[in-house]
């Protein structure tokens, strides 16, 4: 079938602002979005510049705008959209070029929540075990991709780049709740502040715009009410 | 081909495995629980290829000499855990355990290290290959190329080989390597050139698969997951050691070193 796509294209090294540019292309309705971005860039116009790479929902690198609504190109069958594709970059986060926003101010938020096994115990002999009940607490937060489908999704975020944002949140979660981890009252320490978990205004936005189908707003709703009973 | 996985149920295919349930249910809209899935032989793994002992240092010869500084682990790296074919999970072992080693030794090494001199201008190489690319004015295009790679790999050098495809193949790498010098670039751009980015990366797959096809020509037997059609049997009296590929200009140098056998003997895969 024929669809066309109309991509908002930006090359700092020419372009004073961003314009929209159609390409017409022949596809299956089973390709990938990204299979067409990839016909055009390998077939039509080379300067297409986008991040992709296993193709298949797990790195997390081509999320994007598409027809409004943030998805993984990868995860998206040309089938559910039509013939009309409208592609833009994520939003508020820093255009480098064309689809390619600057990853780095979300990787920071994502840092400054300790993704990482917090325990001083000494170490164990054998793995440190958890029963299913325990791992699935916090099971669903183990899927994030690190996409940032959510957090440039967010309009508290758009508003507020200093929020914390959905993605680092959601990662949070997945260490407060693990039972092999001691760092919960640090990371709590973290995500309550104005910019952490009550910059949440309970949009779903995120909710909607996760490919891995976290609920998002349930995790960070977890998170304010595991800091309230601390508090009380 | 279909992969019939219903015996399993829907729980088990969600809680199991819901990834390839999740990708069955994306890209086929077709439910695992339910109907069987279509399947096709696809890359998997890379088997690496580069030598490396034990804690991660790549090793250059048949003496496994370390190349001082050079580390490999993961995908990219042959520490020969696996023989011949890795099996399946055991890529935990190549992460996990080979990982940590060769992160470990890589940080001892430096702390213990000076730097050494480097040549006169050592980015020399990459930057008149970079500039090169740049200036190409030629009319072939890397995706083109790429494709036509990908093709005749999979026609000729994928699971079933025998002696006329893998030549096939051989001679085909020789026409592509010629029209890859002769490709042009569409963008220009000095920032974030994916193009030039593919580029590079499609002379070194050339490289690659020069060296996979020509060891599959030269190795007259079948083990692990080389199969050749024409020698479907496993030749220990000529065949059991590891092949090192070596550039030479434009030719390729083979050498080949010994396998070492500890506790476990070599066997045959009979299922």
């Amino acid at each position: 079938m024929k669809v066309t796509y109309k991509i908002l294209r930006f090359d700092p090294e020419k372009d004073k602002k961003p314009y929209f540019k159609d390409y017409d292309v022949e596809v299956e309705p089973t390709d990938r979005i990204l299979d067409g971005l990839n016909i055009i860039k390998w077939y039509q116009d080379s300067t297409l510049s986008y991040r992709r790479s296993c193709a298949h929902g797990i790195c997390g690198s081509d999320a994007m705008e598409i027809n409004g609504v943030n998805k993984l190109a990868c995860k998206v069958l040309i089938q559910n959209v039509g013939s009309h594709i409208t592609i833009k970059p994520i939003r508020g986060l820093r255009v480098i070029k064309d689809l390619i926003v600057d990853m780095e101010p979300f990787f920071e938020k994502y840092r400054s929540i300790k993704p990482y096994l917090i325990n001083d115990d000494s170490l164990p002999t054998h793995e440190r075990l958890q029963s299913v009940e325990d791992r699935e607490i916090f099971d669903d937060t183990t899927k994030c991709i690190l996409c940032a489908s959510c957090t440039s999704s967010c309009p508290s975020f758009w508003w507020n780049s200093m929020y914390l944002g959905p993605s680092a949140l959601v990662q949070a979660h997945r260490f407060i709740f693990d039972s092999r981890d001691h760092g919960a009252d640090e990371r709590l320490e973290i995500v309550n502040d104005l910019n952490g978990i009550w910059r949440c205004r309970t949009i779903f936005n995120c909710v909607d715009a996760c490919p891995r189908e976290i609920k998002i707003t349930k995790a960070i709703e977890e998170l304010k009410r595991a800091l309230l009973h601390k508090h009380l | 081909m279909h992969l019939d996985l219903t015996h399993l149920g829907k729980k088990v295919l969600d809680e199991k495995l819901p990834d390839i349930t999740d990708f069955v249910r994306t890209y086929l809209g077709i439910d695992p629980s339910v109907n069987p899935v279509p399947i096709q032989p696809t890359a998997h793994y890379t088997m690496g290829g580069i030598p490396t002992d034990v804690d991660g240092r790549v090793i250059m010869d048949e003496k496994n000499t370390p190349l001082p500084g050079l580390y490999a682990a993961g995908e990219c790296a042959t520490v020969s855990v696996h023989g011949a074919n890795r099996l399946g999970t055991n890529s935990l072992v190549d992460l996990v355990v080979f990982g940590r080693r060769s992160g470990k030794h890589a940080a001892l090494y430096v702390k213990n290290t000076d730097f050494i001199p480097l040549p006169k201008k050592p980015e020399d190489g990459i930057q008149a290959t970079i500039s090169d690319l740049y200036s190409g004015t030629g009319t072939e295009s890397v995706a083109k190329i790429r494709l036509e790679l990908q093709n005749d790999m999979m026609d000729n050098a994928s699971v079933y080989r025998n002696q006329k495809m893998l030549i096939n193949a051989k001679n085909k790498l020789l026409e592509l390597k010629k029209r890859y010098k002769n490709i042009a670039l569409g963008d220009k751009s000095k920032q974030f050139n994916m193009e030039l980015f593919e580029a590079l990366e499609l002379g070194f797959l050339l490289e690659l698969a020069s060296v996979l096809v020509e060891s599959a020509v030269n190795r007259t037997e079948s083990r692990g997951a080389h199969y050749r059609e024409d020698f479907s049997k496993r030749d220990d009296t000529n065949w059991l050691k590891h092949t090192l590929a070596y550039k030479a200009g434009d030719k390729i140098d083979f050498r080949y070193k010994p396998v070492v056998i500890t506790k476990y003997l070599p066997k045959e895969r009979k299922y």
